[in-house]
């Protein structure tokens, strides 16, 4: 499978990244290369592999219901470009 | 044309852990603005999810209530899409293996029952609040909601009219506070629905193109939302236009449901397997922990009203509907020595009508089961009529005296003493020859009048049934 040039403006566009415009079809083959790598890939038989969701082969540990975090707003606050009334603030958003 | 309206809800149901699922801060509702949001709600870099296990118990404990089947092993997941309230860019999620699978819940419509099937639940976080007023030009955004953990509870397309969809998301609400996994505040947004709908002519078997009307927090609106949809849909349709699939947004000010057209290209997820998270594993020992906490549950407790106090179906049905009010009614039927009729009456009509009108639940009400109790036993042994006890529970209300006080101190004492009856009844009947006359010549209604007199005259106070008693023996003559 081969993606155009397209496809590539459409997943940097999701992913929030700027790319120039000339570097766009260096990326394409190099992203459809990868593709090719997990063709490859699939080509193999794998049915009686049960498929795996982490590499680690462990379970998750958890953690018990208990208030642990203390109120840190303003040190958390402090490295923010902008705050008001205990808000941060970022440049208008509206559905 | 004749058209079959298709619905599916989304529920989110707000789990009530003390802590958020993957970070030890509070989810306490209405603090100061970030106030508790840690570094892992902040989504900072460096830090690492660690699941709560109150999280798990509660998911595992939903899925055995509607009979679902439940995972050995859940993958967290994360959804992908750019938010100023999400500020890890992902939402964590779970998308292939929902800790809760196929399960289904009956629902009451009419005098029918259907049953409605639940394709998955799954656990999640929430996102923060974005706050667009009058910051200047910006928006403002707290995230103490960020992390609060949710349970998305997706139903088959199964429903096929607004009101199947309220009896649905209804019964799910009450599901979710018996289990005591949700406190179902719906002004908070504790539980809020997606609803996903659809048209297709009588009779055909695929589905028609569905639009998703997104957060709507309360049944009416839901209600509303279904019929507002279903005529826009009809009317494209019946132009012969087709219905695009979209999400939307309803207006309950103006009634209708709008293209939330952003939302759109936004909705490519990417999701992919979370790799801070190890897949989760439920062991049987879970199960049977869980399985052992279990409470009785409404459909069970209905049943067992209508057959252990044979009530009416409506009575029934309404004290089962939520925990505390069921709790309630057993505690006076077990205390107060009158019938599970009287009983059920107090809490369906005195309680439940004066907690309306203050607006609030059970929970708050400022009459306990006990001391309403000590108010029936007084009815069943005759101290006070039924008519007098309503005035002692007004008093009882507005104070914290108990029912034996207020007797007392009013002098509500009913008079069951016949002698002093007598007295009373003698003098009206000395006062009132014309009626007596007319009495006997066989005007029978005329007796309500005698009734009426001697308990104005006894101040309501006489027992009824020996005033009636009295009355015929003394008229005969």
């Amino acid at each position: 499978m081969s993606l155009t040039t397209d496809d590539v403006n459409k997943i940097a566009y999701l992913a929030r990244l700027g790319i120039n415009a000339k570097d766009t079809a260096s990326y394409t083959e190099n992203l459809s290369d990868m593709l090719k790598l997990v063709e490859q890939m699939s080509s193999i038989d794998t049915d009686n592999v049960t498929p795996m969701a982490h590499p680690l082969d462990t379970i998750q540990r958890l953690r018990p219901d208990k208030i642990i975090e203390d109120n840190q707003r303003d040190h958390f606050q402090s490295i923010a470009p902008q705050t008001e009334e205990g808000l941060y603030l970022v440049p208008k958003v509206l559905d | 044309m004749q058209w079959e309206t298709v619905i599916g809800l989304e529920i989110h149901a707000q789990l009530s852990t003390k802590t958020k699922i993957f970070s030890g801060a509070s989810t306490a509702y209405g603090a100061k603005p970030n106030t508790q949001a840690c570094a892992v709600d902040l989504g900072l870099p460096g830090v690492l999810p660690v699941l709560n296990q109150e999280v798990v118990r509660m998911a595992v404990k939903f899925g055995m209530a509607i009979e679902a089947e439940i995972a050995d092993y859940s993958v967290f997941a994360r959804k992908n899409y750019f938010y100023p309230d999400l500020p890890k860019g992902y939402q964590i999620s779970q998308m292939d293996h929902p800790i809760v699978g196929i399960g289904h819940l009956d629902i009451e419509v009419g005098d029918q029952t259907k049953r409605i099937g639940v394709t998955r639940a799954h656990l999640e976080e929430d996102a923060g609040k974005s706050l667009h007023e009058s910051f200047h030009g910006s928006t403002g955004i707290d995230l103490n909601r960020a992390g609060t953990p949710l349970l998305e509870i997706v139903s088959e397309p199964d429903m096929r009219s607004a009101k199947e969809a309220v009896a649905y998301m209804r019964k799910i609400h009450e599901l979710v506070q018996y289990l005591e996994i949700s406190d179902g505040n719906m002004q908070e947004g504790s539980f809020r629905c997606d609803v996903n709908i659809s048209l297709r002519p009588k009779g055909q078997t695929e589905y028609g193109t569905r639009a998703e009307l997104k957060n709507i927090n309360s049944f009416k609106f839901v209600e509303k939302a279904i019929f507002t949809e279903v005529e826009r849909q009809k009317e494209i349709l019946e132009a012969g236009g087709s219905i695009t699939q979209e999400t939307r947004l309803y207006d309950a000010d103006k009634d209708e449901t709008r293209s939330m057209r952003s939302k759109e290209e936004a909705n490519d997820y990417r999701y992919f397997p979370d790799p801070d998270l190890l897949p989760v594993y439920i062991s049987s020992e879970l199960r049977a922990q869980v399985k052992a906490e279990l409470p009785e549950l409404p459909e069970a407790k209905k049943q067992r009203f209508l057959n252990e106090y044979k009530l009416e179906a409506e009575a029934a049905n309404n004290l089962a509907s939520s925990r505390p009010l069921a709790d309630y009614f057993e505690a006076l039927v077990k205390t107060s020595g009158c019938t599970a009729k009287t009983c059920s009456n107090w809490v369906s009509v005195e309680l439940s009508g004066a907690l309306n009108k203050k607006n609030l639940s059970i929970t708050q009400s400022p009459i306990s089961a006990e001391r309403l109790a000590q108010l029936l036993q007084r009815i069943a042994d005759n101290t006070i009529s039924g008519k007098i006890a309503k005035q002692v529970f007004e008093a009882m209300w507005s104070n914290n005296d108990s029912a034996d006080t207020i007797i007392e101190t009013k002098g509500l004492k009913q008079i069951t003493d016949s002698g002093a009856i007598e007295a009373i009844i003698d003098k009206i009947i000395a006062d009132n020859q014309g009626q007596v006359e007319q009495y006997l010549s066989g005007k029978d209604k005329v007796f309500g009048f005698f009734v009426g007199q001697t308990m104005k005259a006894s101040q309501g106070k006489a027992n009824p049934a020996e005033v009636n008693k009295i009355l015929k023996e003394k008229l005969k003559r």
